[in-house]
């Protein structure tokens, strides 16, 4: 028989138990498999009564991350090789409330991500009839690194203090609005200070720099923040010495 | 509660993990993050013996030497040690944060992280350096 390898993962089906539980399963040990491949497997061929959240399988939408062994994970990108011969626990991603299964609420991440506004904001908002807005690879080069995050809210399962916290507007949020104000097109970046210089905003951070280190795809939110937390410090500098100076 | 997250009839029972009080013994980086959240107490510390040490050195020559053989009690210098210490560890951390919240650019190119601590630590150095000096000399 083929080799095979223990997946224990948390279930939660609140209609009949009051607090997750683990069940173990069986799947094939394929060394080209993701712990995604796993799950989908136990899903197909033994309990179809098993909830999780995929889509792409390919690190692009953000939707597969959770708990693999103790650390928030994109399984589409974690390999089951990785942790032969087992076994892997799975478990819903950290500091969100369980919907079911492996499935978590994010209905206050989303709230979050727009309350930092992460879009393009103009004040004069030109008609699209009047031409494109130009940009250099140079300024591109700015806020690239950020613009690659997924939403996949692995930053915010590591982040202690959005879990101590839950009001902290945490890490990617952060990331994404820096990722607007470094963008030559855009204009908020005044609105979106308003939001984050609260102690909520950026000043709930105290540089764990843990979502740095599980982000899947190298955004640096730790490296978002500190810059965002400099450039409050000068503002608020630069008004408590020229009061007359326009923000 | 807002109406988005309040359990109904078609929104299911939701389970909210606690965290439990062991958190941050789970990874080193949690560790460190208590561990200078706790040194805020020995730095605090400090600072009430520097304002002692002022308040000697204003009451004049004989108060402070007593001040100073007060300071030689065996417990006050294991605890300026753990103070020390700590007060390395925070400058360490700052050092290394910076090229985090300063994305320095030199003809279009981000310059690399180790450049841009590695003044911190050049300064810091010299100024080591320079103490020693005058130290030795006073000596």
């Amino acid at each position: 028989m083929a080799e095979t390898i223990t997946i224990e993962v948390a279930r939660y089906r609140p209609e009949q138990e009051a607090e997750p539980t683990l069940q173990s399963y069986e799947v094939p040990f394929n060394k080209d498999w993701v712990v995604l491949d796993a799950l989908n497997y136990i899903k197909d061929h033994v309990d179809g009564s098993l909830s999780f959240r995929w889509s792409c399988r390919m690190g692009v939408c953000g939707s597969c991350g959770m708990t693999v062994n103790g650390e928030p994970k994109l399984t589409c990108a974690t390999f089951l090789s990785h942790y032969h011969p087992g076994p892997i626990r799975v478990e819903p991603l950290r500091n969100f409330p369980v919907v079911r299964d492996l499935v978590i609420e994010m209905t206050d991440f989303m709230e979050k991500l727009q309350s930092v506004k992460p879009w393009i904001v103009r004040e004069d908002d030109p008609a699209p009839a009047e031409g494109e807005f130009l940009q250099t690879p140079e300024q591109l080069d700015k806020y690239k690194q950020f613009s690659m995050c997924i939403n996949c809210m692995i930053c915010y399962a590591a982040c202690p203090v959005y879990g101590l916290d839950p009001q902290f507007v945490g890490p990617a949020a952060i990331a994404l609005a820096q990722r607007y104000n470094l963008d030559s097109r855009d204009q908020g970046k005044q609105e979106r200070m308003d939001v984050l210089s609260q102690h909520e905003g950026i000043w709930g951070c105290t540089f764990v720099g843990e979502c740095t280190e599980v982000c899947p795809k190298n955004v640096d939110p730790a490296g978002a923040i500190q810059q965002y937390k400099l450039a409050a410090t000068q503002e608020w500098f630069k008004s408590f010495l020229m009061p007359w100076s326009k923000p | 509660m807002k109406p988005s997250t309040a359990y109904s009839q078609y929104h299911p029972k939701w389970h909210r993990t606690r965290v439990s009080t062991l958190w941050w013994s789970r990874k080193w980086s949690y560790l460190k993050f208590m561990l200078r959240e706790l040194s805020s107490v020995f730095v605090a510390f400090y600072v009430v013996i520097l304002l002692l040490q002022l308040h000697a050195l204003g009451r004049g020559p004989e108060a402070y030497l007593e001040f100073q053989l007060w300071l030689q009690n065996p417990l006050l210098v294991v605890l300026n040690g753990i103070g020390f210490l700590f007060v390395l560890f925070h400058a360490v951390t700052w050092f290394n944060l910076t090229p985090k919240a300063m994305a320095v650019r030199l003809r279009g190119r981000r310059l690399p992280n180790v450049l841009v601590a590695a003044p911190n630590y050049a300064v810091w150095l010299a100024v080591s350096a320079l103490i020693v000096f005058l130290l030795m000399r006073q000596g």
